[in-house]
């Protein structure tokens, strides 16, 4: 437990010596609602509440498989990972240390995306709500997460980033995140129960809103945590049974 | 008492066999040097040590338990390749995290002194020199106060001095009763430091004796020469004829060039090579693979030795017995 939380402060600090990587993951979502929330939502609360958490979402989304898919992928390329086995500790306190960091670094991404949405749109939520935002938010890093592993387990550092950054967007345009609850394109109200995005988009509209949760995208989202938990967990293995055994 | 040790040890990757039924014990205030080419499965033997791999048959052991199990790892210490250093942290800061793990570290200070970092404690990995990376990455290996440490080619890359500093705190880390098992390409290195010479060759363990016997070995010539037919000389090893020409190893080429006139037999195109070690164990052991130990100690000869990149130029020194 204590080893899990050094190896947590030692991530973190290897992430924040590089800020590049730190604005990287909140950027797309901050300058989405500096472009888009703002002057076309920003003055309708509810639509703005309900765009602020689309774009809390996709923050949450973009952090995780970015920093887990291309960090793990790097990690595995580096000698500085077997030595690490050697010391008299498994790999657990290793891993505890990365979701822990991982997921500081998740809200942390999520500051200027709340702060634009405070300070520049009418966007407003109740403490119950915002508290329960941030449990919404931990509970959809979970697909996440698994989605970053897997990329990160199964393939080299160059492929990891090439598919980290072509699923991103896809996702998030595909689940809707870029539009009002109601009022997706066609093609997207068909796709986007199917993704795991929508299940995670819909959990947070709910969160703060008088959202009514699709079923399908729900019962979707546990299907698509069932089947990333089975790949990151075979692309894990796999390493290891490459590396270490 | 036995600190480590391998067992038949065996270790297949797909269809290579990087390690075939090692045998290998290590004693408690032993500095033993490993030699070997790359490939010979160093690296091999010292994952299977450390717990990073797993043997395919056989048996290793750490202090009498799976070096797999991270209680049998808190006495040992390892040397991180230098290239994988976290480059934004700090030396203080790689050298605290590595402390975290082991119950009574070295305290940090006394570390950085010892292996001449104390200056460049505040300074972020990725910005030291190759040979200062080397130190730290050796350095991390004794941060655990251990009682084994594994340095994989500890000084490869380092110039005079930095090697000198290195060695001298390897020697120190042995003087105050550590045990040692050290990897080198080098034989010059493994002289400098170790009692006892392991030498690895395709997998196997082809001989394990003192420096001084292994050194004779380093006087082991190739030579090649045309003649119909050689009559038996002493001390010629490995002789085998391809297109007409007879190839040879001797542990004397002085006394097999007297020894190849007086027999009076004609022969042409002699011509007399250094080998390195590798060769000559490898030439020596498939040549006569009844043999288990290369046998070539007792082997006299003034003849400067010169091999691998060995330069030796002290012909006495005092080889002590391995498990003195």
């Amino acid at each position: 437990m204590r080893l899990a939380l050094v190896h947590t402060r030692y991530q973190l600090l290897e992430t924040v010596r590089v800020p590049i990587a730190v604005v990287g993951s909140a950027f797309f979502p901050t300058v989405s609602m500096l472009f888009f929330v703002v002057p076309f939502s920003g003055d309708d609360p509810v639509a703005a509440t309900y765009a602020t958490a689309s774009m809390v979402t996709f923050a949450v989304m973009s952090t995780n498989i970015f920093q887990y898919g291309i960090g793990v992928a790097e990690d595995r390329a580096q000698p500085w990972d077997p030595y690490l086995r050697t010391l008299p500790a498994g790999p657990a306190p290793r891993f505890a240390g990365r979701i822990t960091a991982g997921l500081t670094m998740t809200l942390l991404s999520l500051i200027p995306v709340v702060v634009v949405a405070a300070v520049a749109t009418e966007a407003r939520v109740s403490a119950p709500a915002f508290l329960a935002a941030l449990g919404t938010v931990v509970v959809v890093a979970v697909p996440f997460t698994l989605m970053g592993l897997a990329i990160g387990y199964a393939l080299p550092s160059k492929a990891a980033t090439v598919v980290a950054q072509v699923v991103f967007f896809p996702l998030a345009f595909g689940g809707g995140l870029l539009f009002p609850p109601d009022s997706s394109p066609g093609f997207i109200t068909a796709i986007a129960p199917y993704l795991p995005t929508r299940g995670a988009v819909e959990l947070m509209w709910a969160a703060v809103g008088d959202f009514r949760i699709n079923p399908t995208s729900l019962v979707m989202l546990g299907v698509w945590v069932v089947v990333l938990a089975a790949v990151a967990g075979w692309a894990y293995r796999r390493d290891e049974g490459r590396r270490f055994h | 008492m036995i600190v480590a040790r391998a067992i038949q040890a065996t270790r297949r990757y797909g269809e290579v066999t990087a390690l075939d039924r090692v045998d290998l014990d290590l004693h408690a205030g032993e500095l033993v040097g490993l030699l070997g080419p790359n490939g010979a499965g160093k690296s091999t033997l010292l994952n299977l040590l450390v717990g990073l791999r797993r043997v395919s048959s056989g048996r290793v052991e750490l202090f009498g338990g799976d070096p797999r199990n991270p209680v049998y790892r808190r006495r040992i210490g390892v040397t991180p390749q230098e290239t994988g250093l976290p480059p934004t942290l700090r030396v203080g800061e790689v050298i605290d995290f590595v402390s975290a793990h082991y119950p009574d570290p070295m305290p940090r200070a006394e570390l950085l002194d010892r292996f001449g970092l104390a200056d460049l404690a505040r300074r972020q990995t990725g910005g030291l020199s190759g040979g200062q990376k080397r130190r730290l990455a050796v350095a991390l290996a004794f941060v655990g106060r251990p009682q084994l440490v594994f340095l994989d080619e500890p000084t490869t890359g380092l110039d005079v001095t930095a090697r000198r500093e290195l060695w001298e705190a390897i020697r120190q880390f042995h003087a105050e009763g550590g045990t040692v098992l050290l990897t080198s390409h080098y034989l010059e290195e493994i002289e400098e430091l170790a009692q006892r010479v392991v030498v690895l060759g395709r997998g196997r363990v082809l001989a394990d004796d003192t420096v001084g016997a292994i050194r004779d070995l380093s006087r082991v010539r190739r030579v090649s020469l045309v003649a119909p037919d050689l009559p038996d000389l002493p001390g010629v090893r490995g002789v085998e004829r391809v297109d007409g020409v007879t190839r040879l190893l001797t542990t004397d080429s002085d006394q097999f060039v007297r020894d190849l006139v007086r027999s009076g037999v004609a022969f042409s195109d002699l011509e007399i090579r250094p080998t390195s070690l590798e060769d000559a164990f490898l030439a020596l052991t498939t040549a006569e693979p009844t043999t288990a130990e290369p046998a070539v100690a007792g082997a006299t000869t003034t003849a400067e030795p010169a091999v691998a990149g060995a330069t030796t130029t002290a012909e006495t020194t005092t080889a002590e017995p391995a498990d003195a």
